[in-house]
């Protein structure tokens, strides 16, 4: 088995995911710089709202599996978007003039609350996922690829792509650019800011939820807690990129994704003491006995995407695609 | 003449700190008037006021015969206010050609914004010569060519610009100032506020003066130009 090739697959995957849920943080910061730290348990919602549909819909028996897994989805997002129109609405908004101390601990005591309301819904057992449709694995030069994985990079593709389009492409986006910019000029051209903000927000949630099925369908397993880790790896990817900037938040979720399965799948071979010669000697028993002697093993692997962030933040502290725009005002 | 805008004693106060206080002013149909006055006298207090950007402690605006005080800038635009900010507030990031269509956001006609879009370019075919370009990108006359043709892509019939003069040469003042002759001749209202008083008031036929947040002095462009007051405070003579 390709090593290298195999890990790629699981981090592009992966990453995929980071990806989509760091756009909804980046989203949000570049129109108010919030961070939403709460947009990690909007995912947790997404993931357990369809494991609890689907896994009621599956136990009834009668329907199509991948009919049930549409409605899974079609029930995670509308309620992760009304989700997030409310964390806005009664959250943040009341803070808008605040100093951007008190809405950050707003969003750390949202996502508190968030957890433990799924806490007392969904108990602290982890809940897994009921895998009611196939799942093929492929072989592809050495490594193998699940149609599971496959689903999942082809679905934030295309969740990216159309969240450019809609940016950058579109009248709507062209006003989220414009009101991330300056708001109150926004304001002169006739923009509603309120609603700019809120439809950011909804679309964010939209997004997290997707993500929170295809990590719960991926791993299997959604657990109340599931979106804080998630989470700072996706805020850490959005800040990797260049928080406020869409194409960051997508490229620092990939290689966040690839960096993290690289690293798991080679450090427990770069750090075995049993391949450094000079030790070899003194380990000579114990390797002889066990064949390896493993400093860091796969159990590493959340270290990464936050020692990658902050190897970049030394050396370029605005993010891989932060720019800084000469403010000629 | 008709009355456009009409302000009765207007008040403005940020935190418990007044920066205007009982501003009486009027703008007639057609009329170009100059708002002069040295730098933190209030001038740029007013103009927000007027868009909607700041909520006044009290007073009254009038606007085409409505009562309009305290309504919101981005509702203010839709009535035809538009107001050209301090700084120019280009959109740095946007093209030029989206900063033009950003202008042109509460309107639908897709026809009309056409034309528009075309008789800015007229105005000015350096913004044309540049329309992909961010508009970060530009020279500062540049993006202030820019900030008047935004405003003017909403069709306003009051045009209120802040400082349009600010930190420019003084080939770019005159063109500037050449176009909004030309946006006043076509009949757009404007109120201009200007730390240059000369050139302000040659432009508008009448003026007012500000001095620490109160309208000290009003006439006539012609009398304000010959008032001794006036001429030492601001004309430097």
């Amino acid at each position: 088995m390709d090593i290298f090739l195999q890990q790629l697959i699981n981090g592009l995957t992966l990453g995929s995911v980071y990806a989509v849920v760091a756009l909804g943080y980046t989203m949000v910061y570049g129109i108010i710089q919030l961070i939403n730290f709460a947009h990690g348990e909007v995912v947790m919602v997404g993931a357990m709202v369809a494991l609890t549909v689907i896994g009621a819909l599956a136990a009834s028996g009668s329907m199509p599996p991948f009919l049930i897994l549409t409605a899974g989805v079609l029930c995670a997002v509308p309620v992760c978007m009304i989700l997030g129109y409310l964390l806005e609405r009664v959250a943040y908004r009341p803070l808008r003039g605040a100093p951007r101390l008190a809405p950050l601990i707003t969003a750390i005591g949202v996502s508190i609350i968030l957890q433990h309301v799924a806490l007392l819904i969904f108990s602290r057992n982890p809940r897994s996922f009921p895998q009611i449709v196939a799942n093929p694995v492929f072989d592809i030069g050495g490594a193998s690829i699940s149609a599971v994985q496959i689903a999942i990079m082809l679905i934030s593709l295309a969740m990216m792509a159309a969240l450019t389009f809609v940016v950058y492409r579109t009248r709507l986006g062209m006003a989220m650019r414009a009101t991330s910019e300056n708001p109150a000029v926004a304001g002169l051209m006739g923009i509603d800011i309120n609603r700019v903000i809120t439809f950011t927000f909804v679309l964010g949630a939209a997004l997290g939820a997707m993500a929170g099925v295809m990590v719960g369908t991926y791993y299997g397993i959604a657990h109340y807690k599931m979106g804080a880790l998630l989470g700072m790896k996706a805020f850490s990817a959005a800040v990797l990129g260049g928080i406020g900037n869409l194409g960051g938040a997508m490229l620092g979720g990939l290689l966040l994704g690839v960096v993290e399965a690289l690293g798991t799948g080679y450090i427990g071979d770069a750090t075995d003491l049993c391949n450094v010669e000079w030790l070899s000697t003194a380990l000579a028993e114990r390797c002889a006995d066990q064949g390896h002697m493993i400093l860091f093993g796969s159990n590493y692997q959340d270290v990464f995407a936050f020692v990658v962030l902050i190897i970049v933040l030394v050396f370029r502290p605005s993010g891989l695609l932060g720019e800084r725009v000469g403010d000629r005002a | 003449m008709t009355r456009l805008l009409d302000v009765a004693g207007l008040t403005v106060a940020y935190g418990g700190i007044v920066a205007i206080r009982g501003v009486d002013m009027h703008v007639d149909q057609g009329e170009l008037v100059a708002l002069i006055g040295a730098n933190g006298a209030g001038k740029t207090t007013t103009l927000k006021a007027l868009a909607g950007m700041l909520t006044p402690a009290s007073g009254s605006i009038r606007y085409d015969g409505v009562e309009i005080t305290g309504e919101v800038s981005h509702r203010l635009v839709r009535r035809g206010v538009a107001l050209v900010p301090e700084g120019r507030g280009v959109f740095a990031r946007l093209t030029v050609h989206e900063n033009l269509a950003m202008g042109a956001y509460i309107r639908a006609d897709r026809d009309g914004i056409a034309a528009d879009l075309d008789r800015v370019y007229g105005l000015f075919p350096r913004l044309e010569e540049r329309r992909a370009q961010t508009a970060g990108t530009l020279s500062g006359g540049e993006q202030q060519m820019l900030a008047i043709g935004r405003a003017m892509m909403c069709r306003p019939r009051l045009l209120l610009l802040d400082e349009p003069s600010m930190g420019l040469a003084p080939l770019m003042v005159q063109k500037i100032f050449e176009v909004i002759a030309a946006i006043a001749a076509e009949g757009v209202t404007i109120l201009l506020v200007e730390q240059n008083a000369r050139l302000a008031l040659q432009a508008a036929a009448r003026g007012y003066v500000m001095e620490s947040g109160v309208i000290t002095l009003t006439d006539s462009s012609a009398a304000l130009l010959g008032s001794e007051q006036v001429r030492q405070a601001y004309l430097g003579e």
